[in-house]
């Protein structure tokens, strides 16, 4: 444990308050390796080959130096058994506990614990209490915390949007699922004006802690309109934040943060995600809603994703890396306001940016995040900023034909290959 | 819809030249306004006091109608107090004193924008929100000033944030159109129309929460939203009125239809414009009663109140009312009949409770005219106050945007972008 916390670097002390202090520690594998930048929290492997999970949070000051190479060695040694010191991680995996779940289950264990901590925290939607979830977010919880709690809503999302809203503004902490993220353009007028705009316009005197979450993004086969990707309509609302989870355990983290934030959250999901599997620590952890996360460090070119994209780029890394190429893969995550910090560092190191997204081509994220960059760090770039995103087409039905609207990892290797020319 | 429709000749059989050519039209493909017009029984139950009790019973009684059965048993048949009196002589001069002090102050250039008076109306928001407590939810519109002032908001706060300095309600940064307290429990304040239906929906999902889920003894607050007419097309009404009914929520619908939204008459615009009639669709009462009237609309209220309180859910109370002046003081308010004004302005609620505390010897002349005097002396003070007030420096341009200001982000520096002095100064870009 000691050699890791070398490598860490310039460590402060933990801060009282970060809930979780377990130094699980787990060997990188073949898998996905997700460590989150050096300025903030978690450093989670998997390995198939010792069965282990180890994360470790670290409440770092922001500015804090990035990993150092010996760090870097550590992280980048995968597959084969190590010895004494896998012995020594197993032994860590008794005294800090792990869980395997899928990612639908792991947001509803977020949302149970804060309901359970803070009486004030409530669910409303469709289909969110007795049939508990079209993706079975809330399973359970109507049951155990009663009807009012977990409320079943009519189908009406502008108006149970802006009930959310007004329960926030008297008190309350509501979780407002839209069913699918698409249906929530019903509710944008409530969105866009209350949600965002009452804390400016009040003056300051109410908040609205409320938390705006569902599926959205592309599916198999689902059809133009339960196919959409409203984050690039809500990126202008000034007064709220926007994130994605894209892994079990930054669904739960994000969950966990987005409904002790203050500010008003929108938390997008994938549908296609939802079933993902993962360990996840048993004790309590909160993410960071501003925070970026790394997850795979390198040094050629910088790719920039969020949400299901984080899989076709982890996918065509594979490739990439096989064809010699050392990509460094960033998953956003929050998708108002940018990490500009992690994203920042990644450039001055790589001097390349790739973005992959799965929102539209026209004011998508993605033509923010360029813009972002390119006036932030416009000196460090070696190339200009290449942006693959989903085609300006309503999504269509037929298999192939929505296979070519998403963008797939082979043209994410041919566009790092012409980048990295 | 009442009588007051006989009375006069409605714009639409009897149109302005300029409009003539659009008849034709109107009256086939908008239904035919005629059958509305004659109204000549009274449909509704709800008016009191009425001469020609012609009132054919509604599947909804209104509850002035029971009312009016307690109250001939009662030793006095007065409907209140001298000091009750006074106190809603008060609240209607103020707001009646404020709203042209703002017209004077808006020709002045003290203020710009949108501002929408509520002169004529002054009933509905007198009625009704004096009966609520301090911890009661007022859910509003644009036309907000009034209920700010009945509600408790001092005026000279609601001046100044009209004014847009620093001192306002909201800091300059609502206007006149969003009005916000929370010392005073006022939610807004609300530019769009139907907008605030469902924030005040939520609130009182909160009451209802509060004593269901968290068992706070005495969660009772009751929640009064108050829109118009044109809102009543409104998809956000309707969804309300189903989730306030389905929930039992403790909550007032008040329609304060004064006939028109912006230009366009509530009978052009509604297949069925006896709004009262929609609240039974959903389940719950509904009530029309006339707004120039504040006893009938304290009656209403205080029953409507009482029952949101005792938890059996909301009633939709439509109150008949008019204003004044135009829509707002950009609305030169051409497109309203003069015999129409005519007829509401004799209708003029201030002079009407007037009326009735000199006939029933609740009041004296002096008394009145002191309190009038002690209204001027307010408002000049308070346009003093708003005068003097300074305007908002730039560094409070970005202090409100987020409650936990993290959510600007982190910046490229590595250190969360709150934390640059540009933004306290104000001159940050986001």
């Amino acid at each position: 444990m000691a050699t890791l916390f070398q490598g860490v670097g310039a460590v402060t002390p933990f801060s009282a308050s970060s809930s979780l202090d377990s130094n699980k520690l787990l060997l990188p594998s073949r898998k996905s390796l997700s460590i989150s930048d050096s300025r903030g929290s978690i450093f989670v492997y998997r390995s198939d080959a010792l069965n282990l999970k180890a994360a470790t949070r670290l409440q770092l000051s922001p500015g804090h130096q990035k990993r150092s190479p010996s760090e870097d060695l550590l992280l980048h040694q995968s597959r084969g058994s190590f010895g004494a010191f896998g012995l020594y991680l197993h032994c860590l995996r008794i005294a800090y506990p792990w869980h395997e779940l899928l990612l639908f289950e792991a947001l509803r264990e977020g949302l149970e614990e804060e309901m359970e901590r803070d009486p004030r925290v409530c669910v409303m939607g469709e289909d969110v209490g007795h049939y508990g979830g079209s993706y079975k977010v809330t399973k359970g919880l109507a049951e155990k915390y009663g009807d009012l709690r977990v409320l079943d809503t009519p189908i009406a999302e502008n108006s149970f949007t802006g009930m959310g809203i007004g329960a926030a503004m008297t008190g309350l902490r509501p979780i407002v699922e839209g069913m699918n993220m698409g249906f929530l353009l019903l509710a944008f007028n409530q969105i866009s004006n209350n949600c965002g705009m009452l804390h400016y316009t009040s003056g300051g005197q109410f908040t609205i802690p409320i938390v705006i979450r569902g599926p959205g993004g592309v599916g198999r086969q689902l059809g133009a309109e339960h196919s959409q990707r409203l984050e690039s309509y809500f990126q202008s609302i000034p007064g709220i934040q926007m994130v994605a989870c894209s892994t079990p355990y930054n669904a739960k983290g994000l969950m966990k943060a987005a409904i002790r934030s203050e500010n008003p959250v929108i938390l997008f999901e994938h549908v296609l995600l939802y079933n993902l599997k993962e360990r996840i620590p048993d004790e309590e952890y909160v993410l960071s809603l501003e925070e970026a996360e790394m997850v795979r460090p390198g040094e050629h070119i910088t790719i920039l994703t969020y949400s299901r994209m984080r899989y076709h780029v982890m996918q065509a890394a594979k490739t990439l890396v096989n064809k010699g190429y050392d990509p460094e893969v960033i998953d956003i995550r929050s998708l108002k306001p940018f990490d500009l910090y992690t994203i920042g560092c990644s450039v001055k190191k790589t001097h390349r940016v790739l973005i992959v997204e799965e929102c539209m081509r026209t004011g998508g994220i993605g033509a923010s995040l360029t813009a972002a960059i390119t006036e932030n760090f416009h000196d460090y770039l070696d190339a200009p900023i290449v942006c693959l995103s989903s085609q300006d087409v309503p999504t269509p039905y037929a298999g192939t034909l929505e296979e070519w609207t998403v963008v797939q990892p082979a043209q994410i290797v041919s566009a790092v290959e012409q980048l990295c020319q | 819809m009442s009588l007051s429709a006989t009375k006069f000749v409605h714009p639409i059989t009897a149109p302005p030249s300029t409009r003539s050519s659009d008849k034709p039209l109107f009256s086939t493909f908008f239904g035919s306004n005629h059958t509305k017009l004659r109204f000549n029984k009274p449909i509704v139950a709800a008016q009191r006091r009425s001469s020609s009790a012609a009132s054919t019973s509604s599947p909804v009684v209104a509850v002035s109608d029971v009312v009016k059965e307690k109250k001939l048993k009662s030793a006095s048949n007065l409907l209140i107090t001298k000091e009750e009196g006074l106190v809603l002589y008060e609240d209607m001069i103020l707001g009646r004193f404020f709203e042209d002090m703002c017209a004077q102050m808006y020709y002045r250039g003290k203020m710009f924008g949108f501002v929408h008076l509520y002169n004529g109306q002054e009933a509905v928001s007198t009625g009704f929100i004096k009966f609520l407590k301090k911890e009661d939810y007022v859910v509003s519109t644009y036309r907000d000033h009034v209920h700010a002032l009945s509600k408790g908001v001092p005026a000279r706060e609601v001046m100044s944030e009209l004014f847009g300095k620093a001192t306002g309600c909201c800091r300059g940064q609502g206007g006149s159109m969003h009005m916000f307290s929370k010392q005073h429990n006022l939610l807004g304040g609300f530019a769009f129309i139907g907008e605030g239906i469902p924030v005040a929906t939520g609130a009182a999902f909160s009451s209802k929460y509060r004593r269901e889920v968290l068992k706070e003894p005495g969660a009772d607050e009751v929640t009064l939203a108050f829109f118009g007419d044109g809102t009543c097309n409104n998809g956000q009404f309707y969804e309300c009125l189903n989730m306030a009914a389905l929930w039992k929520l403790p909550i007032v619908f008040v329609v304060e239809n004064n006939l028109w939204a912006i230009g366009m008459s509530h009978l052009r615009a509604t297949s069925d414009p006896q709004i009262w009639k929609k609240g039974p669709a959903f389940g719950m009462p509904g009530i029309h009663v006339d707004g120039m009237d504040v006893l009938k609309v304290r009656e209403v209220a205080k029953e409507a109140i009482e029952r949101a309180r005792r938890g059996e859910g909301p009633t939709l109370v439509e109150c008949e009312t008019y204003r004044f002046r135009g829509h707002s003081l950009a609305d030169p308010d051409e497109l309203r009949d003069p015999a129409e004004k005519a007829h509401y302005a004799g209708r003029d609620p201030i002079t009407a409770l007037k009326k009735y505390l000199f006939d029933n010897k609740l009041a004296s002349e002096q008394e009145l005219k002191a309190i009038d005097k002690k209204i001027e002396e307010l408002l000049d003070e308070a346009v003093e106050f708003a005068d003097e007030s300074p305007l908002p420096p730039r560094s409070q341009l970005l202090e409100n945007v987020f409650a936990d200001p993290k959510g600007f982000g982190i910046g490229p520096d590595g250190k969360y972008r709150c934390e640059d002095p540009k933004f306290t100064q104000g001159t940050a870009h986001v």
